[in-house]
């Protein structure tokens, strides 16, 4: 069910990947609070210093066992500074027992777009092949 | 509420490496207790809330972990305890939104809400305990901050 057993904590940074105009995040088992932060660095820079206009940032999170206040507000951020960037945040693969944690925590994380998994968050962003564009995304405020 | 101990553990909060590790500890001892993928999740969070508090406005400290048994209940109890500055006004502290530090402010009343019981124990210029239990889910606890 899990995709990687959550091993060591990972305190290294995360990669940032570019896919054409989009950057993909990948996030997985125990994110140290100083990798979140280094992470939001990250990717304004890359934002602002690609070649190619940077339209939108997809954070994978399906292999993310827990978010709690900080990280919500890391994700938060991103996507606030991302935005100013004229780029726009996609949380793709949230587990349901993360949502429903983050719901009783009281963190909605308004302005968050999100997407079932990586293919529907890039298809949103209108890089999908697939013609049927089913989005019922949330026009987050 | 007389559960006789089973094992506690203790483990250090003193960099965000140990926030990890605690999460981890907490992750593994509700899921070897029998605790539901979501209940497991909802306490590791609540744990990692605590936990941060400790280290970062009471200037870290130390979690402890206790395997609760009461007849074939099984439950958690961990307790995060730091010799830092305390609160003040802890009916503010508990307030969704209210910080002082920067954050969102929804730790320790999220936290709350995550399990099935919190107590806080805090004095100024002493430090903060904050202790809160859950129980694989079939016992009829008393329940705590329902909406
Ligand atoms: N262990 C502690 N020692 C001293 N003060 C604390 C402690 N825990 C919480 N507080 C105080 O209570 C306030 C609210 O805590 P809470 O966890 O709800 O929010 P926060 O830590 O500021 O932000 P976040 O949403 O990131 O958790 C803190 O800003 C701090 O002033
Ligand atoms: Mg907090």
């Amino acid at each position: 069910m899990t995709g990687l057993p959550a091993m060591h904590p990972g305190p290294g940074p995360v990669p940032v990947l570019a896919l054409g105009d989009v950057l993909l995040v990948t996030l997985q088992g125990e994110l140290h609070d100083g990798a979140a932060e280094q992470l939001q660095h990250d990717i304004s820079r890359r934002i602002a210093s690609s070649p190619v206009p940077v339209t939108g940032v997809v954070i994978d999170l399906s292999g993310v066992e827990i978010i709690d206040s900080f990280l919500g507000r890391v994700l938060a951020e991103i996507a606030a500074s991302a935005r100013l960037l004229a780029a726009r945040t996609i949380l793709a693969g949230m587990r349901p027992a993360v949502a429903i944690t983050l719901v009783e925590l009281g963190l909605t994380l308004p302005g968050l777009s999100t997407a079932l998994n990586v293919e529907k968050a890039l298809s949103l962003l209108g890089r999908a092949s697939s013609a049927a564009p089913t989005a019922h995304l949330e026009e987050g405020a | 509420m007389h559960a006789p101990i089973t094992s506690t553990t203790r483990l250090p909060i003193g960099s965000d490496a140990d926030l990890a590790w605690v999460r981890q500890q907490v992750r593994q001892a509700a899921a070897d207790l029998g605790f539901n993928l979501v209940q497991q999740t909802k306490l590791v969070t609540a744990a990692s809330e605590l936990a941060r508090n400790a280290l970062v406005h009471g200037g870290g400290g130390h979690m402890e972990m206790t395997v609760l048994a009461e007849g074939a209940h099984r439950g958690l109890r961990l307790s995060f305890v730091d010799a830092g500055p305390g609160i003040r006004d802890v009916e503010l502290a508990m307030t969704d939104g209210y910080t002082t530090g920067g954050g969102l402010g929804m730790g320790l009343s999220g936290a709350k809400r995550l399990v099935k019981e919190f107590t806080l124990d805090t004095r100024p210029g002493q430090g903060t305990t904050v202790t809160i239990v859950d129980w694989v889910s079939g016992l009829p606890a008393p329940r705590t901050g329902a909406p």
